[in-house]
């Protein structure tokens, strides 16, 4: 009804856009409707992102038209983008630490060669869009010591200050805690009463269902859907977007416990500065059981994975991994532990897990790269290496299946989905996992976690760190929480309530 | 800004570009040179003879190559363990050191055979000893590395001439030169190991360290690239996160970078005093450590690629010094401002011709 009144924001006519080889967007049409919420849902790869980026001018399309308010557009930098009054925020935070918010603010647009005239200017223009969107921020606090919701806040404030209408917001609420991202959809909501439109890009379809008034699903490059959000759910949202059945729950048999394999007695840490970033962590991993670790990120799961892999040695404090004994005095380094039976699937896969500009066979032996079959009297084995790589490919359906292609060229799921292949491949005794399906779209998600729950089943001893609570709800046998550096509660799967841990992630209750 | 993204056909990538940088750069020369009221044809026509007109020429242009090899090796292997070396200069002057202190001590004992190879050894382990100094100052105090290393070629040239004045200056010489090598301690000319196979070439000062330097090429490849070493230091170049999580350690890494450097840099004085001068003599590695840095960047890091940008600063260097002899209006300087821009066109301006040879492929593709 609303929509043949409302006229459109954004349209994109049959949008096409090739990357060499690939066909990223295939003749995508959608209209934004003015003054809405539009979310647009997907897997890795599905071609939201390449589409927005067409959109915000940094990527040209090959063929197509792009209209808005009624009007054919020419986006050929973001320049244009932001003069037609589109604003974009990123998933990564674009913002200096060290300055103050106003000074983030008028970052490229301080207006002449003094400041203060420009300050003064934004720091009025501030105090207006605060009142008006509930977007109250410390013009005087150094991003630095904001939170990252508050940070967030800035980057959409930063927007709107330079007119624009229109915000696309990409993955906004991966770095949130669930009270922050309740929060951000407040503030959405409140944008599109006063008149914005704005375009959410995720894969949560939690967010999209509690906050949008329209959905389009893009899958392998095309607009494969539109609803109404009220018409629709969560389970015809994911099977549109994988194109097939998804199944939300993991249906795990009860742990079946084995020996103690991992186990820390009050590990401590301390950096350079005296700064305590782990203080008297206690846990213990048994065979046969996955252990969740949530948390906001942040509080020390970073940190606590590093030393428990051996990247770090701890300040205090002992752990026993495999019957080995390391404390400050004895420490070991990451090739010891692998020996031990320790794999580590690394919480930033694109600054630990891989190298971004070597080949998918080069990174899926990265960490073992000196033993057999790949290295043989001092050289390494190529044809091994790639063999070896096609295997893990596919047994773990990495896609597209070239070890000879490079690894900043796969997807996010498919370079996490080889990274765990590479550390599972060895039957380890203790598997670490940071982040296990962070930007990871549903099909790849569903596989992992099952996976992970398949080398569980074998006997690994599985801790897995997560900030998405709702995954540490589905994977775990026992859940801890991580606040401030310190382990703040305990709870078995089957006790655990989600508003109860986020107060504990959020450090307002101990349990 | 999208158009910097289109990929370009390999060949482009790999061929034309590096020629259209290279075009470029003599086209500024060529307005240069007329300034200066020179002929700027005949000029070109001079430098391309001076350097591959004739069996000599030929042979000098391989000479100086032989040296752009050793120190453009030096700045890959670092560069690719993410180490920008621009020591290569006292590293290699250093090499000399040892390279001589070995022949002086004991080319009277030893039979060719053996003081050549312990000669070798001994300009690798020197080269390979300075390199170490800014090495373990990075990896342990966290010293940068560029600092330390270009301060420690001050450092090399001042012990060098305070040795070969006070020290190793052969007795009663007017000159900061040591007493000559013995005849077992050089390297073959090419010329005389030609003439042993049958082949007659015109004498010049290029030696058989060319093929030392190619197998040098060899290994660096082999090292880098099929060895779990080169793995792990090319790892840390990209992403010492990365190589810190697989288990590589940091430091022992960037000392067998910048050793395994120091050492290849040390080849240059193989090339120089084993092979040309036969003695130990001052600044004998004057401006190949750094115009090797020009020639690892140009050559993209890659072996291959490191002995097509030698062979050209090589032809420069050698076609340079035959320009200035002809045109005696063409001074050193001059030359030097030749390589100066080939440098600048092919390092720092070398996606400067991208856009017109993109917009040309996108027209046919």
């Amino acid at each position: 009804m609303q929509e043949l009144t409302a006229d459109a924001a954004i349209e994109l006519r049959r949008i096409d856009k090739s990357f060499g080889s690939v066909h990223a967007v295939r003749g995508a049409s959608l209209r934004v409707e003015r003054g809405s919420i539009t979310g647009i849902v997907g897997e890795n790869g599905a071609g939201k992102s390449t589409l927005m980026s067409i959109l915000y001018g940094l990527h040209r399309a090959d063929a197509g038209e792009i209209l808005i308010d009624g009007r054919p557009v020419e986006m050929a930098s973001p320049r244009d983008a932001i003069d037609h009054g589109i604003g974009m925020v990123h998933q990564h935070f674009m913002l200096i630490d060290s300055f103050t918010v106003l000074e983030n603010l008028i970052l490229g647009a301080e207006g002449g060669a003094l400041l203060a005239g420009g300050l003064a200017a934004a720091r009025a223009e501030l105090a207006r869009l605060a009142g008006e969107y509930g977007l109250a921020v410390d013009p005087d606090a150094r991003v630095a010591d904001l939170s990252v919701g508050e940070q967030q806040r800035v980057e959409i404030l930063k927007v709107l200050l330079r007119g624009a209408r229109i915000l696309v917001l990409d993955e906004p609420s991966a770095v949130l805690t669930p009270q922050e991202t309740d929060r951000l959809m407040q503030i959405l909501r409140l944008l599109r009463d006063r008149g914005v439109t704005v375009v959410l890009i995720t894969h949560k379809l939690r967010e999209i269902l509690a906050v949008t008034d329209k959905v389009i699903v893009m899958r392998r490059g095309e607009v494969v859907a539109e609803r109404r959000t009220t018409e629709t759910g969560a389970e015809e949202l994911a099977e549109l977007m994988v194109g097939r059945k998804v199944r939300f729950d993991l249906d795990k048999a009860p742990a079946r416990k084995g020996e103690t394999m991992l186990a820390a007695r009050h590990l401590s840490l301390v950096d350079g500065r005296g700064v305590r970033l782990l203080d008297d962590i206690s846990l213990e991993v048994r065979a046969g059981e996955i252990v969740g670790i949530a948390g906001v990120s942040g509080n020390g799961q970073t940190e606590l994975l590093q030393v428990l892999s051996g990247i770090r040695p701890p300040t205090g404090g002992e752990m026993e991994v495999c019957r080995r004994k390391v404390d400050a005095a004895h420490p070991v380094d990451p090739a010891e532990m692998r020996d031990l039976g320790v794999a580590h699937v690394p919480e930033d896969r694109l600054r630990q897990g891989l190298v971004p500009a070597f080949l998918a066979s080069e990174t899926s032996i990265l960490g073992y790269q000196d033993r057999e079959p790949f290295c043989h009297n001092y050289l390494m084995d190529g044809p091994a290496v790639g063999k070896y790589c096609s295997d893990l490919m596919e047994r773990f359906d990495v896609r597209p299946r070239t070890p000879g292609l490079r690894s900043a060229n796969f997807s996010g799921g498919n370079q996490q989905k080889l990274i765990l292949a590479r550390e599972m491949a060895r039957n380890p005794r203790v598997l670490l996992v940071g982040q296990p399906t962070r930007g990871v779209d549903i099909g790849a998600i569903e596989f992992i976690r099952r996976e992970l729950v398949k080398s569980r089943d074998a006997g690994c001893a599985v801790l897995v760190v997560s900030v998405e609570l709702e995954e540490i709800l589905s994977l775990a046998d026992r859940i801890l929480v991580m606040f401030g550096g310190r382990i703040v509660g305990e709870v078995a799967a089957g006790e655990a309530d989600e508003r109860a841990l986020g107060l504990m992630m959020a450090g307002a209750r101990a349990a | 800004m999208s158009a910097s993204r289109r990929p370009l056909p390999g060949w482009v990538e790999i061929g034309l570009l590096p020629l259209a940088n290279i075009a470029m750069a003599f086209l500024l020369v060529g307005l240069i040179v007329a300034v200066i009221g020179v002929d700027p044809f005949h000029a070109l026509k001079l430098l391309v003879l001076g350097a591959v007109g004739s069996s000599e020429s030929i042979g000098y242009t391989l000479y100086y190559a032989t040296n752009f090899i050793f120190t453009g090796l030096a700045v890959a292997v670092a560069f690719h363990a993410g180490l920008f070396n621009i020591g290569g200069e006292g590293q290699a002057y250093i090499g000399g050191l040892g390279c001589g202190l070995a022949v002086l001590a004991l080319d009277g004992l030893l039979p060719g055979l053996l003081m050549v190879p312990l000669a070798i050894l001994a300009s690798a382990a020197f080269g390979a000893a300075w390199a170490a100094i800014p090495a373990w100052m990075q990896a342990w105090r966290g010293s940068h590395i560029v600092i330390t290393t270009i301060m420690f070629n001050f450092v090399a040239s001042a012990l060098m001439v305070y040795l070969m004045v006070n020290v190793l200056i052969a007795p009663g010489s007017m000159t900061p030169q040591s007493r000559g090598f013995a005849a077992s301690a050089s390297v073959p000319s090419m010329q005389a190991a030609l003439q042993w196979i049958g082949i007659a070439v015109a004498p010049s000062a290029l030696n058989l360290s060319l093929l030392l330097a190619l197998l040098a090429c060899v290994g660096v490849w082999i090292f880098l690239w099929h060895t779990p070493w080169g793995y792990g230091l090319r790892t840390m170049g990209q992403n010492p996160e990365a190589a810190l999580y697989a288990g590589t350690n940091l430091k022992r890494a960037t000392m067998l970078a910048m050793c395994l450097s120091g050492a290849l840099a040390g080849g240059v004085a193989v090339n120089e005093l084993l092979g040309v001068h036969h003695r130990l003599v001052l600044d004998f590695a004057a401006g190949y450590g750094f115009t090797g840095i020009a020639v690892a960047l140009m050559g993209r890091g890659h072996p291959l690629g490191i002995v097509l940008a030698a062979l050209l600063f090589g032809a420069l260097q050698q076609g340079g010094a035959e320009l200035n002899f002809e045109i005696p209006k063409i001074t050193r300087e001059m030359v030097v401002v030749i390589q100066g821009l080939v440098i600048l066109f092919s390092g720092a301006l070398v996606h400067l011709p991208r856009p017109w040879l993109q917009a040309l492929f996108a027209r046919r593709g």
